[in-house]
């Protein structure tokens, strides 16, 4: 079965160094999940080009857009993610956020995720920890133990890129052991798998009005 | 077809010149305007109901009930009334009274409200907004179809022996909408009690708009009510009018720039891409609203905002001359040559829910049958054997 993977990657130019360390990252993921006999289909999506209309549906009291709306559905039904933010003024990039506020809590339940982050130098490097892991536990989301931080050093020869090399190719084997992984139990006895994630309107999974009603009509 | 206007009420400064209009200005104006949209032939007008600044309508029977005095066909309306917020026993009163004194031209339009604080003020939590809307609803229902009602909620104190008084002008409750821009479950409850379903598609793009009055229309006939293309269908719309569309878009951008709720964000040609708002000519206008009856199919009530972001009153009333003149003609022989023969082309109104008489089903608390009902004939509406095949249903 084909696995999908999910690259969001919000890099503000072109080319960008985030860019280039979510592309390590992804070919990273695309070995190690085709090392356990599973075909990937990766889906990217550059944050940068929804920046327009990001700003529109944050200041239009959520307006969809349908650029917006295909990223999100790509990230609704993928496997696996890999979230990758420069640090801008000790944090991620707002860009970066603006992208994931546009969710609800429920529509990222379970889903695995491998975060990193890029910066000008290795001080930021806790940034992994201190501001994209909660927003992804916020999400239920599954993160990743590793971690994958580069600074522009990491990108040289020396100790500082074979460290990185290192910590893409441990973060991608614990991103594909979860992508790959089968359901917990058998389906019908207990709750398995992922709960019911949100997906955006749907019209088909509504509640009938009577359940809707029950208790509230004054009997 | 019946065409209307729409005000949120809001306080705005005049970017033309700065001034904002008092609050005793905005409200007297408001007032024109209805006046002003009965005299040019249009049938609705609505208020919303707010409850923090910048908007004054807090009051909106008050207000109807004085145009209810000064006006002689127009039906007065509300867009929205909080059901959620307010307390259903005095809505069921206070628009009793504004039907009699209104002669039945009074319909109102149900909705939640999205300011936080307004339900804190009020003494309710918006995380329950939908169970509120479901209750309070089920209530006012109630209390206009049942002589005497002995009613316990969740949120509210119990009523035992309670009679709402006056009751409704010849028995017959005014026609309810229910709006909602993203909540299925509202689309659902107007389906359920074959109520009018009004999609306040002014902040929303035509997609979802779309979807969203299709689900009514599919739960409207599973529950019995007619057809899906027979449910009661009304959108909202917004517009700026002026000969050539370089004028109306060069007019409307500092009103656009900076009026509430999306002033400052995004930019007018976006925004008049995605939703209905149009500065443009009249036939512009023509041309994207005849377009909603393809998104929406056949609908009953289009309501149109005009003066919202500090607009002049006399740009307002010249805005709906145009309106009334050079829009609403057209839109409503165009509309009138689609809809087939056997889909209403107005909303119920108070002559004719009278008219079907004191057995109508409109006088049950709980019209809606089931195709299982419906089937067999057992579908005679009673409360148990709804319940009855609704759980059949659930659990199928």
């Amino acid at each position: 079965m084909t696995r999908r993977l999910a690259v969001v990657s919000a890099g503000v130019g072109t080319p960008s160094s985030t860019r280039l360390l979510a592309d390590r990252i992804t070919d990273a993921v695309r070995s190690q999940v085709g090392a356990r006999g599973e075909d990937v289909h990766v889906d990217v999506i550059e944050v940068r080009e929804l920046a327009a209309a990001l700003a529109t549906m944050t200041t239009a009291g959520g307006l969809p857009i349908a650029e917006v709306e295909r990223a999100q559905e790509i990230v609704r039904h993928a496997d696996g993610v890999v979230a990758v933010t420069p640090v801008f003024s000790a944090s991620y990039a707002g860009l970066f956020k603006m992208f994931w506020d546009t969710f609800d809590p429920d529509d990222l339940d379970s889903v695995p995720i491998l975060i990193g982050a890029t910066a000008g130098t290795p001080r930021h490097s806790l940034v992994l920890d201190h501001a994209l892991r909660p927003l992804f536990t916020y999400f239920r989301m599954r993160v990743v133990p590793t971690g994958v931080f580069a600074a522009t050093e990491d990108f040289g020869a020396g100790a500082g890129g074979d460290q990185l090399a290192r910590r893409i190719g441990r973060a991608a084997v614990e991103l594909a052991a979860l992508m790959v992984a089968t359901p917990d139990a058998v389906e019908g006895f207990v709750p398995t798998g992922r709960p019911d994630r949100g997906d955006g309107f749907d019209v088909t999974s509504i509640t009938p009005f009577t359940r809707l009603l029950a208790g509230h009509d004054g009997d | 077809m019946q065409f209307g206007v729409f005000t949120i009420g809001d306080v705005t400064p005049d970017p033309s010149t700065g001034r904002a209009p008092t609050e005793h200005e905005r409200i007297m104006s408001m007032m024109a305007i209805a006046e002003h949209a009965e005299q040019v032939g249009l049938e609705v007008f609505a208020t919303g109901e707010h409850h923090n600044p910048p908007f004054v309508p807090s009051s909106p029977t008050t207000m109807l009930g004085y145009l209810a005095g000064r006006t002689q066909h127009i039906i007065l309306s509300t867009s929205t009334t909080l059901i959620t917020t307010n307390d259903p026993v005095k809505i069921a009163e206070d628009y009793a009274m504004l039907q009699h004194l209104a002669g039945g031209r009074v319909d109102l339009m149900m909705g939640r409200g999205n300011t936080g604080p307004v339900y804190p003020w009020f003494g309710k939590d918006i995380r329950q907004g939908i169970p509120l809307a479901i209750e309070n609803y089920h209530l006012l229902r109630r209390l206009w179809r049942e002589p005497v009602v002995d009613w316990k909620g969740e949120f509210r104190t119990p009523l035992r022996g309670y009679t709402s008084t006056p009751a409704p002008l010849d028995d017959t409750p005014p026609f309810v909408w229910h709006g909602s821009i993203r909540s299925p479950e509202i689309a659902e409850q107007a389906a359920f009690y074959g109520d009018g379903f009004f999609h306040n598609n002014i902040f929303w793009d035509k997609g979802h708009v779309g979807q969203m009055v299709e689900f009514y229309r599919q739960r409207f006939e599973h529950y019995g009510h007619g057809r899906a293309d027979q449910a009661i269908v009304g959108l909202g719309g917004q517009v700026f009018m002026r000969h050539t569309s370089q004028d109306a878009v060069r007019e409307f951008r500092p009103y656009f720039d900076n009026a509430p709720v999306y002033g400052h964000g995004p930019s007018l040609e976006e925004y008049m891409n995605l939703t209905p708002l149009t500065a443009g000519s009249p036939e512009q206008v023509i041309e994207k609203y005849l377009t909603y009856a393809d998104v929406v199919g056949d609908y009953q009530r289009q309501l149109f905002l005009m003066d919202h972001a500090g607009m002049s009153l006399a740009t307002v009333l010249e805005q709906i001359d145009i309106l009334a003149e050079q829009v609403v003609p057209v839109l409503r022989a165009e509309f009138d040559a689609r809809r087939p023969a056997d889909v209403p082309s107005d909303p119920p109104t108070h002559a004719s829910l009278v008219a079907q008489g004191p057995d109508s089903r409109y006088h049950l608390v709980r019209p809606a049958t089931l195709p299982e009902d419906r089937a067999t004939g057992a579908g005679s509406g009673t409360e148990a054997e709804l319940t009855e095949a609704e759980l059949t249903e659930e659990n199928a």
